[in-house]
Protein backbone atom coordinates (compact mmCIF):
# COMPACT_ATOMS: atom_id res chain seq x y z
CA UNK A 1 0.00 0.00 0.00
CA UNK A 2 1.49 3.31 -1.10
CA UNK A 3 1.77 5.75 1.75
CA UNK A 4 -0.38 8.79 2.42
CA UNK A 5 0.65 12.17 1.05
CA UNK A 6 0.13 15.48 2.84
CA UNK A 7 0.23 19.13 1.88
CA UNK A 8 3.05 20.66 3.88
CA UNK A 9 2.96 24.14 2.42
CA UNK A 10 0.77 25.93 -0.11
CA UNK A 11 0.38 29.43 -1.49
CA UNK A 12 -1.55 31.39 -4.08
CA UNK A 13 -0.64 34.85 -5.29
CA UNK A 14 -3.24 37.54 -5.49
CA UNK A 15 -5.22 36.95 -8.68
CA UNK A 16 -5.69 39.96 -10.94
CA UNK A 17 -3.56 42.18 -13.13
CA UNK A 18 0.17 41.86 -12.50
CA UNK A 19 1.54 44.20 -15.14
CA UNK A 20 5.06 44.33 -13.74
CA UNK A 21 5.48 40.61 -13.18
CA UNK A 22 6.14 37.94 -15.78
CA UNK A 23 5.26 34.26 -15.40
CA UNK A 24 8.61 33.58 -13.70
CA UNK A 25 8.04 36.33 -11.11
CA UNK A 26 4.57 34.98 -10.38
CA UNK A 27 5.70 31.35 -10.28
CA UNK A 28 8.62 32.21 -8.02
CA UNK A 29 6.34 34.17 -5.69
CA UNK A 30 4.00 31.18 -5.39
CA UNK A 31 6.90 28.75 -4.84
CA UNK A 32 8.58 30.94 -2.20
CA UNK A 33 5.24 31.26 -0.45
CA UNK A 34 4.70 27.50 -0.47
CA UNK A 35 8.28 26.70 0.65
CA UNK A 36 8.12 29.24 3.49
CA UNK A 37 4.70 27.94 4.50
CA UNK A 38 6.14 24.40 4.53
CA UNK A 39 9.30 25.42 6.39
CA UNK A 40 11.56 23.78 3.79
CA UNK A 41 13.84 24.85 0.91
CA UNK A 42 14.39 23.76 -2.69
CA UNK A 43 17.14 21.44 -1.33
CA UNK A 44 14.43 19.34 0.34
CA UNK A 45 12.35 18.96 -2.81
CA UNK A 46 12.79 15.83 -4.96
CA UNK A 47 10.46 16.44 -7.88
CA UNK A 48 8.84 19.42 -9.64
CA UNK A 49 5.55 19.37 -11.53
CA UNK A 50 5.02 22.60 -13.49
CA UNK A 51 2.19 23.98 -15.61
CA UNK A 52 2.00 27.10 -17.79
CA UNK A 53 -0.26 26.58 -20.78
CA UNK A 54 0.22 29.82 -22.67
CA UNK A 55 3.93 30.18 -22.13
CA UNK A 56 6.85 28.50 -23.81
CA UNK A 57 7.51 24.78 -23.37
CA UNK A 58 9.95 24.05 -20.57
CA UNK A 59 8.48 26.49 -18.08
CA UNK A 60 9.59 24.30 -15.15
CA UNK A 61 13.26 24.51 -16.11
CA UNK A 62 13.03 28.26 -16.69
CA UNK A 63 11.54 28.63 -13.23
CA UNK A 64 14.31 26.48 -11.70
CA UNK A 65 16.83 28.98 -13.07
CA UNK A 66 15.16 31.61 -10.87
CA UNK A 67 14.47 29.59 -7.74
CA UNK A 68 17.14 26.90 -7.55
CA UNK A 69 18.66 24.45 -10.02
CA UNK A 70 19.01 21.36 -7.88
CA UNK A 71 19.00 18.80 -10.67
CA UNK A 72 15.68 17.22 -9.69
CA UNK A 73 13.37 15.81 -12.37
CA UNK A 74 10.94 18.37 -13.83
CA UNK A 75 7.65 17.38 -15.41
CA UNK A 76 6.12 20.10 -17.56
CA UNK A 77 2.45 19.23 -17.85
CA UNK A 78 -0.51 20.54 -19.81
CA UNK A 79 -4.10 19.43 -19.30
CA UNK A 80 -6.12 22.51 -20.22
CA UNK A 81 -7.83 24.02 -17.14
CA UNK A 82 -6.88 20.92 -15.11
CA UNK A 83 -3.16 21.63 -15.59
CA UNK A 84 -2.54 22.73 -11.98
CA UNK A 85 -4.24 19.64 -10.55
CA UNK A 86 -2.24 17.51 -12.98
CA UNK A 87 1.06 19.08 -11.88
CA UNK A 88 0.12 18.42 -8.27
CA UNK A 89 -0.69 14.81 -9.08
CA UNK A 90 2.76 14.36 -10.63
CA UNK A 91 4.33 15.29 -7.30
CA UNK A 92 1.87 13.10 -5.38
CA UNK A 93 2.46 10.11 -7.67
CA UNK A 94 6.24 10.45 -7.37
CA UNK A 95 5.92 10.26 -3.58
CA UNK A 96 3.49 7.34 -3.73
CA UNK A 97 5.87 5.55 -6.09
CA UNK A 98 8.62 5.95 -3.50
CA UNK A 99 10.90 8.03 -5.74
CA UNK A 100 11.09 10.92 -3.30
CA UNK A 101 9.55 12.01 0.00
CA UNK A 102 8.87 15.62 -0.94
CA UNK A 103 7.56 17.23 -4.10
CA UNK A 104 6.63 20.66 -5.43
CA UNK A 105 3.91 21.63 -7.89
CA UNK A 106 3.37 25.03 -9.46
CA UNK A 107 0.86 26.45 -11.92
CA UNK A 108 1.01 29.93 -13.40
CA UNK A 109 -0.73 31.94 -16.10
CA UNK A 110 -0.75 35.48 -17.44
CA UNK A 111 -4.19 36.01 -18.94
CA UNK A 112 -5.17 39.61 -18.26
CA UNK A 113 -6.93 41.01 -21.28
CA UNK A 114 -6.72 37.72 -23.17
CA UNK A 115 -10.36 37.75 -24.36
CA UNK A 116 -11.80 34.57 -25.80
CA UNK A 117 -9.36 31.70 -25.43
CA UNK A 118 -10.87 29.54 -28.15
CA UNK A 119 -12.84 29.99 -31.31
CA UNK A 120 -10.19 32.35 -32.63
CA UNK A 121 -9.06 30.14 -35.50
CA UNK A 122 -7.97 32.07 -38.54
CA UNK A 123 -10.92 32.86 -40.79
CA UNK A 124 -8.80 33.70 -43.77
CA UNK A 125 -9.89 31.43 -46.56
CA UNK A 126 -8.16 30.41 -49.73
CA UNK A 127 -9.18 31.60 -53.19
CA UNK A 128 -10.64 28.16 -54.00
CA UNK A 129 -12.73 25.95 -51.74
CA UNK A 130 -10.51 23.12 -50.61
CA UNK A 131 -11.72 20.45 -48.19
CA UNK A 132 -9.40 19.95 -45.24
CA UNK A 133 -9.37 18.32 -41.83
CA UNK A 134 -11.26 15.31 -40.57
CA UNK A 135 -14.63 16.71 -41.66
CA UNK A 136 -13.51 17.84 -45.09
CA UNK A 137 -14.40 21.44 -44.24
CA UNK A 138 -13.97 24.08 -46.95
CA UNK A 139 -14.25 27.01 -44.50
CA UNK A 140 -13.87 27.61 -40.74
CA UNK A 141 -16.76 25.97 -38.88
CA UNK A 142 -16.89 28.21 -35.79
CA UNK A 143 -20.11 30.18 -36.12
CA UNK A 144 -21.24 28.12 -39.14
CA UNK A 145 -21.73 24.78 -37.43
CA UNK A 146 -22.20 25.64 -33.78
CA UNK A 147 -19.74 27.52 -31.63
CA UNK A 148 -16.22 26.85 -30.46
CA UNK A 149 -16.21 29.59 -27.81
CA UNK A 150 -16.05 28.40 -24.21
CA UNK A 151 -18.93 30.61 -23.00
CA UNK A 152 -21.08 29.10 -25.77
CA UNK A 153 -20.01 25.51 -25.13
CA UNK A 154 -20.64 25.74 -21.39
CA UNK A 155 -23.91 27.60 -21.95
CA UNK A 156 -25.11 24.55 -23.88
CA UNK A 157 -23.91 22.23 -21.12
CA UNK A 158 -26.06 24.09 -18.57
CA UNK A 159 -29.03 24.40 -20.91
CA UNK A 160 -28.90 20.68 -21.63
CA UNK A 161 -29.27 20.00 -17.90
CA UNK A 162 -32.27 22.33 -17.96
CA UNK A 163 -33.75 20.44 -20.89
CA UNK A 164 -33.36 17.13 -19.06
CA UNK A 165 -34.62 18.13 -15.62
CA UNK A 166 -36.35 21.50 -16.01
CA UNK A 167 -36.17 24.56 -13.80
CA UNK A 168 -32.88 25.93 -15.07
CA UNK A 169 -33.47 29.28 -16.70
CA UNK A 170 -31.51 32.49 -17.25
CA UNK A 171 -32.45 33.83 -13.83
CA UNK A 172 -31.38 30.68 -12.01
CA UNK A 173 -27.96 30.71 -13.66
CA UNK A 174 -27.61 34.41 -12.86
CA UNK A 175 -28.45 33.69 -9.20
CA UNK A 176 -25.57 31.21 -9.05
CA UNK A 177 -23.30 33.99 -10.26
CA UNK A 178 -24.82 36.36 -7.69
CA UNK A 179 -23.79 33.90 -4.95
CA UNK A 180 -20.20 33.66 -6.13
CA UNK A 181 -19.79 37.40 -6.52
CA UNK A 182 -21.22 37.84 -3.01
CA UNK A 183 -18.73 35.30 -1.65
CA UNK A 184 -15.82 37.09 -3.36
CA UNK A 185 -16.28 40.21 -1.23
CA UNK A 186 -14.64 38.31 1.66
CA UNK A 187 -11.64 37.13 -0.40
CA UNK A 188 -8.84 39.69 -0.63
CA UNK A 189 -7.02 37.52 -3.20
CA UNK A 190 -9.94 37.51 -5.65
CA UNK A 191 -9.48 39.45 -8.90
CA UNK A 192 -12.93 41.01 -8.41
CA UNK A 193 -14.44 41.59 -4.97
CA UNK A 194 -17.60 43.37 -6.01
CA UNK A 195 -21.04 42.31 -4.89
CA UNK A 196 -23.40 42.34 -7.87
CA UNK A 197 -27.18 42.36 -7.79
CA UNK A 198 -29.21 39.89 -9.80
CA UNK A 199 -30.36 42.72 -12.07
CA UNK A 200 -26.79 43.92 -12.64
CA UNK A 201 -25.73 40.42 -13.60
CA UNK A 202 -28.68 39.80 -15.93
CA UNK A 203 -28.39 43.20 -17.59
CA UNK A 204 -24.63 43.05 -18.15
CA UNK A 205 -23.17 42.34 -21.60
CA UNK A 206 -24.51 39.07 -23.02
CA UNK A 207 -21.66 36.81 -24.12
CA UNK A 208 -23.43 33.54 -24.92
CA UNK A 209 -26.99 33.19 -23.64
CA UNK A 210 -27.58 32.55 -20.82
CA UNK A 211 -24.05 33.58 -19.76
CA UNK A 212 -23.55 37.32 -19.37
CA UNK A 213 -20.06 38.70 -18.72
CA UNK A 214 -20.08 38.40 -14.89
CA UNK A 215 -21.25 34.79 -15.30
CA UNK A 216 -18.00 33.95 -17.14
CA UNK A 217 -14.69 33.16 -15.48
CA UNK A 218 -12.43 36.16 -15.29
CA UNK A 219 -9.19 36.11 -17.29
CA UNK A 220 -6.43 37.30 -14.99
CA UNK A 221 -2.83 36.69 -13.90
CA UNK A 222 -1.88 34.46 -11.02
CA UNK A 223 0.05 31.51 -9.70
CA UNK A 224 -0.24 28.87 -7.02
CA UNK A 225 2.18 26.29 -5.67
CA UNK A 226 2.15 23.44 -3.17
CA UNK A 227 4.75 21.39 -1.33
CA UNK A 228 3.64 17.81 -0.68
CA UNK A 229 5.29 15.31 1.61
CA UNK A 230 5.07 11.63 2.46
CA UNK A 231 3.44 10.71 5.75
CA UNK A 232 6.60 9.06 7.08
CA UNK A 233 8.69 12.14 6.29
CA UNK A 234 6.04 14.38 7.84
CA UNK A 235 6.32 12.44 11.11
CA UNK A 236 10.00 13.46 11.33
CA UNK A 237 9.16 17.17 11.06
CA UNK A 238 8.21 19.64 13.82
CA UNK A 239 4.92 19.37 15.66
CA UNK A 240 3.92 22.75 14.22
CA UNK A 241 4.51 21.49 10.66
CA UNK A 242 2.51 18.36 11.47
CA UNK A 243 -0.32 20.38 12.99
CA UNK A 244 -0.71 22.59 9.93
CA UNK A 245 -0.25 19.80 7.38
CA UNK A 246 -3.37 18.89 5.40
CA UNK A 247 -4.07 15.30 4.45
CA UNK A 248 -4.72 14.50 0.79
CA UNK A 249 -7.37 11.83 1.31
CA UNK A 250 -8.07 11.45 -2.40
CA UNK A 251 -6.32 12.52 -5.58
CA UNK A 252 -8.00 11.53 -8.82
CA UNK A 253 -7.62 12.42 -12.49
CA UNK A 254 -9.98 11.14 -15.19
CA UNK A 255 -10.56 11.60 -18.92
CA UNK A 256 -13.79 11.01 -20.86
CA UNK A 257 -15.12 7.51 -21.03
CA UNK A 258 -16.89 7.38 -24.40
CA UNK A 259 -20.54 8.39 -24.26
CA UNK A 260 -22.96 8.88 -27.11
CA UNK A 261 -22.72 12.49 -28.40
CA UNK A 262 -19.61 13.32 -26.34
CA UNK A 263 -17.84 14.32 -29.56
CA UNK A 264 -20.72 16.62 -30.53
CA UNK A 265 -20.87 18.60 -27.27
CA UNK A 266 -18.17 18.06 -24.63
CA UNK A 267 -19.49 15.85 -21.84
CA UNK A 268 -18.14 17.31 -18.59
CA UNK A 269 -20.52 15.16 -16.57
CA UNK A 270 -19.45 11.55 -17.00
CA UNK A 271 -15.79 12.02 -16.16
CA UNK A 272 -16.62 14.24 -13.18
CA UNK A 273 -19.04 11.64 -11.84
CA UNK A 274 -16.45 8.93 -12.27
CA UNK A 275 -13.76 11.03 -10.57
CA UNK A 276 -16.12 11.87 -7.70
CA UNK A 277 -17.10 8.26 -7.06
CA UNK A 278 -13.44 7.21 -7.06
CA UNK A 279 -12.44 10.11 -4.82
CA UNK A 280 -15.16 9.42 -2.22
CA UNK A 281 -14.12 5.77 -2.22
CA UNK A 282 -10.42 6.62 -1.79
CA UNK A 283 -11.13 9.07 1.01
CA UNK A 284 -13.76 6.98 2.74
CA UNK A 285 -16.07 9.98 2.94
CA UNK A 286 -19.31 10.91 1.20
CA UNK A 287 -20.63 14.18 -0.16
CA UNK A 288 -22.59 14.66 3.08
CA UNK A 289 -19.27 14.86 4.96
CA UNK A 290 -17.98 17.84 2.98
CA UNK A 291 -17.74 21.12 4.87
CA UNK A 292 -16.90 23.06 1.72
CA UNK A 293 -16.42 22.54 -2.02
CA UNK A 294 -14.48 24.51 -4.61
CA UNK A 295 -15.84 23.40 -7.98
CA UNK A 296 -15.03 24.47 -11.52
CA UNK A 297 -17.47 27.31 -12.18
CA UNK A 298 -15.75 28.44 -15.37
CA UNK A 299 -19.26 29.66 -16.22
CA UNK A 300 -22.39 29.94 -14.08
CA UNK A 301 -23.99 27.30 -16.31
CA UNK A 302 -21.21 24.86 -15.37
CA UNK A 303 -21.61 25.22 -11.61
CA UNK A 304 -25.17 23.88 -11.75
CA UNK A 305 -24.30 20.58 -13.42
CA UNK A 306 -21.43 19.90 -11.04
CA UNK A 307 -23.70 20.04 -7.95
CA UNK A 308 -25.20 16.92 -9.47
CA UNK A 309 -21.96 15.41 -10.83
CA UNK A 310 -20.25 15.66 -7.45
CA UNK A 311 -23.24 14.06 -5.72
CA UNK A 312 -23.98 17.15 -3.64
CA UNK A 313 -27.66 16.63 -4.46
CA UNK A 314 -29.98 13.86 -5.62
CA UNK A 315 -29.64 12.99 -9.33
CA UNK A 316 -31.52 15.68 -11.26
CA UNK A 317 -31.83 17.81 -8.13
CA UNK A 318 -29.28 20.56 -8.79
CA UNK A 319 -31.89 23.30 -9.23
CA UNK A 320 -33.60 22.43 -5.93
CA UNK A 321 -30.21 22.13 -4.25
CA UNK A 322 -29.32 25.66 -5.29
CA UNK A 323 -32.75 27.07 -4.44
CA UNK A 324 -32.52 25.56 -0.94
CA UNK A 325 -29.59 27.88 -0.24
CA UNK A 326 -27.26 24.91 0.36
CA UNK A 327 -24.28 26.21 -1.67
CA UNK A 328 -24.20 29.66 -0.03
CA UNK A 329 -21.48 30.07 2.59
CA UNK A 330 -24.00 29.72 5.42
CA UNK A 331 -25.69 26.76 3.73
CA UNK A 332 -25.39 23.01 4.18
CA UNK A 333 -22.60 22.53 1.59
CA UNK A 334 -20.86 25.85 0.89
CA UNK A 335 -19.68 25.96 -2.72
CA UNK A 336 -17.04 28.38 -4.00
CA UNK A 337 -16.69 30.51 -0.89
CA UNK A 338 -13.56 31.91 -2.60
CA UNK A 339 -15.84 33.62 -5.10
CA UNK A 340 -15.22 30.94 -7.70
CA UNK A 341 -13.64 31.45 -11.09
CA UNK A 342 -16.33 34.02 -11.97
CA UNK A 343 -14.90 36.51 -9.46
CA UNK A 344 -11.72 35.09 -7.97
CA UNK A 345 -10.47 34.66 -11.52
CA UNK A 346 -9.19 31.81 -13.65
CA UNK A 347 -5.48 31.96 -14.54
CA UNK A 348 -5.84 28.56 -16.15
CA UNK A 349 -2.80 26.58 -14.93
CA UNK A 350 -2.93 28.12 -11.44
CA UNK A 351 -6.57 27.22 -10.85
CA UNK A 352 -6.11 23.54 -9.99
CA UNK A 353 -3.73 24.40 -7.13
CA UNK A 354 -5.39 27.65 -6.06
CA UNK A 355 -8.64 25.82 -5.29
CA UNK A 356 -6.68 23.45 -3.07
CA UNK A 357 -5.09 26.42 -1.30
CA UNK A 358 -8.59 27.70 -0.60
CA UNK A 359 -9.72 24.41 0.95
CA UNK A 360 -6.46 24.02 2.91
CA UNK A 361 -6.81 27.53 4.35
CA UNK A 362 -10.21 26.65 5.80
CA UNK A 363 -9.06 23.28 7.15
CA UNK A 364 -6.18 25.04 8.90
CA UNK A 365 -8.55 27.65 10.29
CA UNK A 366 -6.58 30.36 8.49
CA UNK A 367 -9.17 31.66 6.02
CA UNK A 368 -9.72 34.92 7.88
CA UNK A 369 -13.08 36.61 7.50
CA UNK A 370 -14.39 33.99 5.09
CA UNK A 371 -13.48 31.04 7.33
CA UNK A 372 -16.01 28.21 7.30
CA UNK A 373 -16.04 27.44 11.00
CA UNK A 374 -15.02 23.97 12.04
CA UNK A 375 -14.19 22.83 8.50
CA UNK A 376 -12.62 19.36 8.57
CA UNK A 377 -13.18 17.97 5.05
CA UNK A 378 -13.23 19.74 1.69
CA UNK A 379 -13.25 18.90 -2.01
CA UNK A 380 -11.55 20.70 -4.90
CA UNK A 381 -12.64 20.03 -8.49
CA UNK A 382 -11.37 21.20 -11.87
CA UNK A 383 -12.30 20.46 -15.47
CA UNK A 384 -9.99 20.93 -18.40
CA UNK A 385 -11.94 20.87 -21.61
CA UNK A 386 -10.97 18.02 -23.86
CA UNK A 387 -11.58 16.62 -21.16
CA UNK A 388 -9.63 16.14 -17.96
CA UNK A 389 -11.14 16.17 -14.48
CA UNK A 390 -9.13 16.50 -11.29
CA UNK A 391 -10.64 15.96 -7.85
CA UNK A 392 -8.82 16.23 -4.52
CA UNK A 393 -10.39 15.58 -1.13
CA UNK A 394 -8.53 17.17 1.75
CA UNK A 395 -8.80 16.57 5.48
CA UNK A 396 -7.66 18.49 8.51
CA UNK A 397 -4.85 16.92 10.53
CA UNK A 398 -6.33 14.86 13.39
CA UNK B 1 -23.56 26.70 -60.67
CA UNK B 2 -21.16 24.15 -59.27
CA UNK B 3 -21.64 23.54 -55.54
CA UNK B 4 -19.51 22.03 -52.79
CA UNK B 5 -20.65 21.07 -49.28
CA UNK B 6 -19.17 22.98 -46.31
CA UNK B 7 -18.35 19.61 -44.73
CA UNK B 8 -18.04 16.18 -46.30
CA UNK B 9 -20.87 14.69 -44.21
CA UNK B 10 -23.40 16.99 -45.86
CA UNK B 11 -24.84 15.52 -49.06
CA UNK B 12 -26.26 18.14 -51.43
CA UNK B 13 -28.66 17.53 -54.32
CA UNK B 14 -32.43 17.49 -54.50
CA UNK B 15 -32.78 16.04 -51.05
CA UNK B 16 -29.96 17.40 -48.86
CA UNK B 17 -29.12 15.26 -45.85
CA UNK B 18 -26.35 14.34 -43.42
CA UNK B 19 -24.43 11.09 -43.45
CA UNK B 20 -22.69 9.59 -40.42
CA UNK B 21 -20.06 6.89 -40.12
CA UNK B 22 -21.62 4.15 -38.01
CA UNK B 23 -19.44 1.69 -36.13
CA UNK B 24 -20.01 -1.86 -37.39
CA UNK B 25 -19.34 -3.13 -33.89
CA UNK B 26 -21.47 -1.04 -31.51
CA UNK B 27 -23.45 1.32 -33.75
CA UNK B 28 -21.84 4.53 -32.46
CA UNK B 29 -22.11 7.36 -34.98
CA UNK B 30 -19.52 9.95 -35.96
CA UNK B 31 -19.27 12.80 -38.43
CA UNK B 32 -15.50 12.94 -38.83
CA UNK B 33 -12.94 10.74 -40.59
CA UNK B 34 -12.31 7.88 -38.18
CA UNK B 35 -9.33 5.87 -37.11
CA UNK B 36 -11.46 3.59 -34.95
CA UNK B 37 -14.56 3.70 -32.79
CA UNK B 38 -14.00 5.61 -29.54
CA UNK B 39 -16.58 3.42 -27.84
CA UNK B 40 -15.41 -0.08 -28.76
CA UNK B 41 -12.19 0.43 -30.78
CA UNK B 42 -13.57 -1.47 -33.81
CA UNK B 43 -12.21 -0.16 -37.10
CA UNK B 44 -15.07 -0.96 -39.50
CA UNK B 45 -17.72 1.62 -40.34
CA UNK B 46 -20.67 1.94 -42.69
CA UNK B 47 -22.31 5.16 -43.82
CA UNK B 48 -25.85 5.86 -42.62
CA UNK B 49 -28.28 8.62 -43.52
CA UNK B 50 -29.39 10.83 -40.61
CA UNK B 51 -33.09 11.77 -40.25
CA UNK B 52 -33.75 15.35 -41.37
CA UNK B 53 -36.02 16.20 -38.48
CA UNK B 54 -35.13 16.42 -34.85
CA UNK B 55 -35.56 18.00 -31.44
CA UNK B 56 -33.43 20.86 -30.13
CA UNK B 57 -31.68 19.34 -27.12
CA UNK B 58 -29.67 22.38 -26.08
CA UNK B 59 -28.64 25.75 -27.45
CA UNK B 60 -26.89 29.01 -26.78
CA UNK B 61 -27.20 32.39 -28.43
CA UNK B 62 -23.68 33.57 -29.18
CA UNK B 63 -23.34 37.35 -28.95
CA UNK B 64 -19.58 37.51 -28.66
CA UNK B 65 -17.31 35.57 -30.99
CA UNK B 66 -14.02 35.82 -32.84
CA UNK B 67 -13.56 38.62 -35.34
CA UNK B 68 -15.31 37.83 -38.60
CA UNK B 69 -17.97 35.58 -37.08
CA UNK B 70 -21.35 37.29 -37.56
CA UNK B 71 -23.29 37.56 -34.28
CA UNK B 72 -25.73 36.94 -32.80
CA UNK B 73 -26.35 33.38 -33.92
CA UNK B 74 -27.92 30.33 -32.34
CA UNK B 75 -25.70 27.27 -31.83
CA UNK B 76 -27.12 24.03 -30.57
CA UNK B 77 -27.35 20.28 -30.57
CA UNK B 78 -30.21 18.58 -32.41
CA UNK B 79 -31.33 15.07 -31.57
CA UNK B 80 -32.17 13.53 -34.95
CA UNK B 81 -33.87 10.26 -34.11
CA UNK B 82 -31.22 9.36 -31.55
CA UNK B 83 -28.19 10.82 -33.34
CA UNK B 84 -26.90 14.10 -31.97
CA UNK B 85 -25.91 16.74 -34.53
CA UNK B 86 -24.07 19.99 -33.92
CA UNK B 87 -25.62 22.84 -35.85
CA UNK B 88 -26.74 26.42 -36.01
CA UNK B 89 -30.46 27.08 -35.66
CA UNK B 90 -31.44 29.32 -38.56
CA UNK B 91 -34.42 31.16 -40.06
CA UNK B 92 -35.58 32.20 -36.60
CA UNK B 93 -34.98 35.37 -34.55
CA UNK B 94 -31.99 34.68 -32.27
CA UNK B 95 -33.73 35.17 -28.94
CA UNK B 96 -35.01 32.87 -26.16
CA UNK B 97 -38.62 33.68 -27.02
CA UNK B 98 -38.29 32.10 -30.45
CA UNK B 99 -35.70 29.41 -29.73
CA UNK B 100 -36.76 26.96 -27.04
CA UNK B 101 -35.52 23.69 -25.64
CA UNK B 102 -37.32 20.72 -27.12
CA UNK B 103 -38.56 22.57 -30.20
CA UNK B 104 -38.97 20.59 -33.43
CA UNK B 105 -36.52 21.51 -36.15
CA UNK B 106 -35.64 20.29 -39.65
CA UNK B 107 -32.53 20.32 -41.78
CA UNK B 108 -32.04 23.10 -44.29
CA UNK B 109 -29.12 24.38 -46.33
CA UNK B 110 -27.47 27.77 -46.01
CA UNK B 111 -25.16 29.55 -48.47
CA UNK B 112 -21.54 30.01 -47.35
CA UNK B 113 -20.10 31.90 -50.30
CA UNK B 114 -18.60 31.58 -53.76
CA UNK B 115 -14.90 31.14 -54.53
CA UNK B 116 -13.04 32.75 -57.43
CA UNK B 117 -13.74 29.76 -59.67
CA UNK B 118 -17.46 30.40 -59.21
CA UNK B 119 -18.03 27.38 -56.97
CA UNK B 120 -20.65 27.93 -54.30
CA UNK B 121 -20.06 26.41 -50.85
CA UNK B 122 -23.22 25.30 -49.06
CA UNK B 123 -23.60 24.60 -45.37
CA UNK B 124 -26.46 23.35 -43.26
CA UNK B 125 -28.55 24.45 -40.33
CA UNK B 126 -31.83 23.51 -38.70
CA UNK B 127 -34.97 25.64 -38.88
CA UNK B 128 -38.20 25.49 -36.87
CA UNK B 129 -40.41 22.68 -38.19
CA UNK B 130 -43.75 23.85 -36.80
Amino acid sequence: MAENVWILGIHMTKFGKHKDKDTLDLGAEAVFGALDDAGVTMRDVGVLGAGNLLGSPGYGQQLQKQIGQTGIPVYNVGNACATGATALRVAIMAIKAGETDMGLAVGVEKLSGAGLLTGNASRRQSARWEPSGRQGAVAPLDGRIGTETMPGVFAQIGMEYGHRYGGADFELFARISEKNHAHSTLNPKAAYQKRMSLAEIMNDVMIAYPNTRPMCSANCDGAAAAVVVSESKLRTLSLEQQRRAVKISASVLTSDPWQDACQILPDVNTLTRQAAVTAYEQAGVGPEDLNLVELHDCFATAELVHYDNLGLCEPGGAVDFFKSGAPWRDGRTPVNVSGGLESKGHPVSATGIANIWEIASHLRGEAGQRQIEGARVGLAHVIGLGNACGIHILEKAA
Amino acid sequence: MERIPLVDYLVLGDDPHLVAHECAGCGARYFDRRSACAGCSQRDFRDVEIPREGILRTFTIVSFAAEGVPVPFVAGVVDCGGTSVRANIVHVPPDPEHVTLGMKVRLTTVPVGTDEAGVEAVGYGFEPAD
